[in-house]
């Protein structure tokens, strides 16, 4: 029998190889088959790692200041994470690959859900998709085809880790019992949902790869597990329970949080931080028109410092109405930090958190509120989105943020904003 | 076999929908579709299209000079006289392709810079086709 699937979908999982560094890699040959990592924000932990950095054995988070002295051995190139690039980048790969399906699913920043059916030879469609996304955006990228989107991403893990593909495998297309070899052959850990815990416990159980796992029963294990795990199992054996969600369902939270640069012992200093976060947070909730019912503020020390005391605390501030007001949002951080400060910490990251998220219209009034005070308010707000739109971003804020952010740092080595910046353009010599 | 409808069509039409002018009727109403957009005219595939900036004069005699901006559209399959964005030896130029007698010559466009035959062995990798040099007049700079 060939072929596995029930319902005979060709969905796609397309995804980009080590998608930051292919991103720097397409402006500067100088990291072409070199090992560079990616680092996260202040130049924490690794991010994005190429092949050879992979082979020499580097896991993803892991922090830099572990890694220095391998780095050096093997002359490792460390880059800070460049995220407008990234953003860009992101956004012409999926406008790209929209193009081969009207359903489209984006899932992650360098990955998509293409439904392929409209298409005849599905596997020679892969085939285009990649060399279309090489030629136009210098980007590799991996294609795995299957009945279900656990199994495609499944299919992608085969694209990606064996050379036989050539980036793209169609489980579909697959006889039956070559299908059940490789899976025998892949551990469950690398199956979409089970994650570290749940694959610690298969394993325990004696179901350590997808074809134990594809064969295990539903009922025993979802009991066990979770619903979650009974529609694994389903979707392993070609009965697709997970839509293509092709409209992107509106956020439940947004989370802008940051590492600092240098140890941060003043509330002042934290005040700043969080401010920032705030504002970045309010930024990205007024773009998708949502209004935040409660706001959560976080502040940690370092848990790579194990001689240094430790402290981590948060705190959830509701709203007495849900809103996108940067002003009374700014009001809350002071009060919420000072809850939550204790003086004598080395502190090392914190965040603001925007919870119980909901549309801007349709929004219940606040029977104490002041209706012309908010008038006055969204007045505000609107203006101020009008004049960052024009002089940038950063132009206006409250002033509790302060101006010199020790603690923002610098990202030591970020490469030029080649595709959004008129002033950090990729250069080409004539000479 | 017409599929329009037979009925009388009865049309309703606003009233003081634009100012009612006394003079004479502006002959250019009719005219009036979308202003001239630049960004349509340089950019054929907007996703495969990059802004590079030129350093250097070696291609003046085709029309990009030095301090340019090019348009670089990377969905163009370059073909035998495109002046084009290349890595050679770990840095970018810009030059024009040609073949000849079964080997790559890059060309510049200046007399000071010789031809480069691109050796066996030595790589080249060809970025994208130029497609437009924009050049500053006396407009204000590039931000």
């Amino acid at each position: 029998m060939v072929g596995t699937s029930g319902g005979g979908q060709n969905i796609a999982l397309i995804d980009a190889n080590n998608f930051y560094v292919s991103c720097e890699r397409v402006f500067n040959p100088g990291l072409w088959q070199r090992p560079v990592v990616v680092l996260s924000n202040n130049d924490g932990c690794a991010v994005a790692r190429s092949n050879e950095v992979k082979a020499l054995g580097v896991k993803m988070g892991e922090p830099w200041f572990r890694l220095r002295t391998l780095a050096r051995q093997h002359g490792i190139i460390a880059l800070s994470s460049n995220y407008a690039l990234y953003a860009d980048m992101s956004q012409r790969m999926m406008t790209l690959l929209g193009r081969f399906s009207p359903r489209q699913e984006i899932y992650s920043i360098d990955e998509c859900f293409l439904a392929l059916d409209i298409h005849d030879n599905v596997t020679q469609v892969g085939q285009t998709i990649r060399q279309e996304v090489a030629n136009w955006l210098g980007l590799p990228v991996g294609v795995g085809i299957a009945a279900t989107k656990t199994l495609a991403k499944l299919a992608n893990h085969c694209a990606k880790k064996r050379p036989v593909y050539a980036g793209v495998c169609n489980f579909n297309t697959m006889d039956m019992d070559d299908l059940e070899h490789l899976m025998s052959q892949i551990d469950v850990a690398e199956v979409w949902g089970v994650g570290a815990r749940g694959s610690e416990r298969l394993h325990a159980m004696g179901v350590t790869n997808v074809l134990a796992l594809r064969r295990a029963d539903v009922h025993r294990l979802r009991k066990r597990f979770s619903v979650v795990m009974g529609r694994i199992i389903l979707e392993l054996n070609g009965i697709s329970c997970l839509s293509l969600e092709t409209v992107t369902p509106p956020r439940k939270q947004i989370q802008s949080s940051r590492s600092f640069a240098v140890p941060v012992y003043e509330p002042q200093e934290l005040a700043e931080a969080l401010l920032t976060f705030m504002r970045r947070g309010v930024r990205r909730l007024r773009q998708q028109g949502l209004l935040a019912g409660a706001m959560h503020l976080f502040i940690q020390t370092n848990p790579f410092r194990e001689r240094e005391p430790h402290y981590c605390q948060g705190v959830t501030l509701p709203l007495p109405s849900p809103t996108d007001d940067e002003l009374q949002l700014a009001r809350l951080v002071r009060q919420g930090l000072d809850r939550i400060y204790r003086a004598g910490y080395a502190y090392h990251r914190a965040g603001i958190l925007l919870t119980a998220l909901e549309r801007a219209t349709g929004q219940q009034d606040d029977l104490f509120a002041d209706p012309v005070a908010r008038q006055k308010n969204k007045a505000l707000m609107d203006t101020l989105d009008t004049l960052r739109q024009r002089f940038g971003r950063d132009i206006i804020h409250v002033a509790g943020e302060g101006v010199c952010h020790r603690w923002a740092g610098k990202s030591a080595n970020r490469s030029p904003r080649y595709t959004t910046n008129w002033k950090e353009l990729p250069v080409v010599q004539a000479g | 076999m017409s599929t329009f409808s037979t009925r009388p069509c009865v049309t309703t039409v606003p009233l003081l929908c634009a100012p009612v002018a006394a003079g004479f009727p502006s002959p250019a109403q009719d005219e009036v579709t979308e202003q001239l957009n630049l960004e349509h005219l340089l950019i054929e595939h907007p996703e495969a299209t990059f802004f590079w900036r030129v350093a250097g004069c070696s291609m003046e005699g085709m029309g990009i000079h030095d301090g340019d901006l090019l348009v670089v559209d990377r969905a163009v399959v370059p073909r035998q006289g495109h002046i084009v964005v290349a890595a050679l030896d770990g840095g970018f130029v810009v030059k024009q392709i040609v073949h000849r007698q079964k080997s790559l010559i890059l060309r510049s466009a200046h007399p000071d810079y010789p031809e480069i035959r691109v050796a066996e062995g030595q790589e080249l990798v060809i970025w994208g086709v130029v497609t437009w040099s924009v050049h500053r007049v006396a407009g204000k700079t590039l931000r």
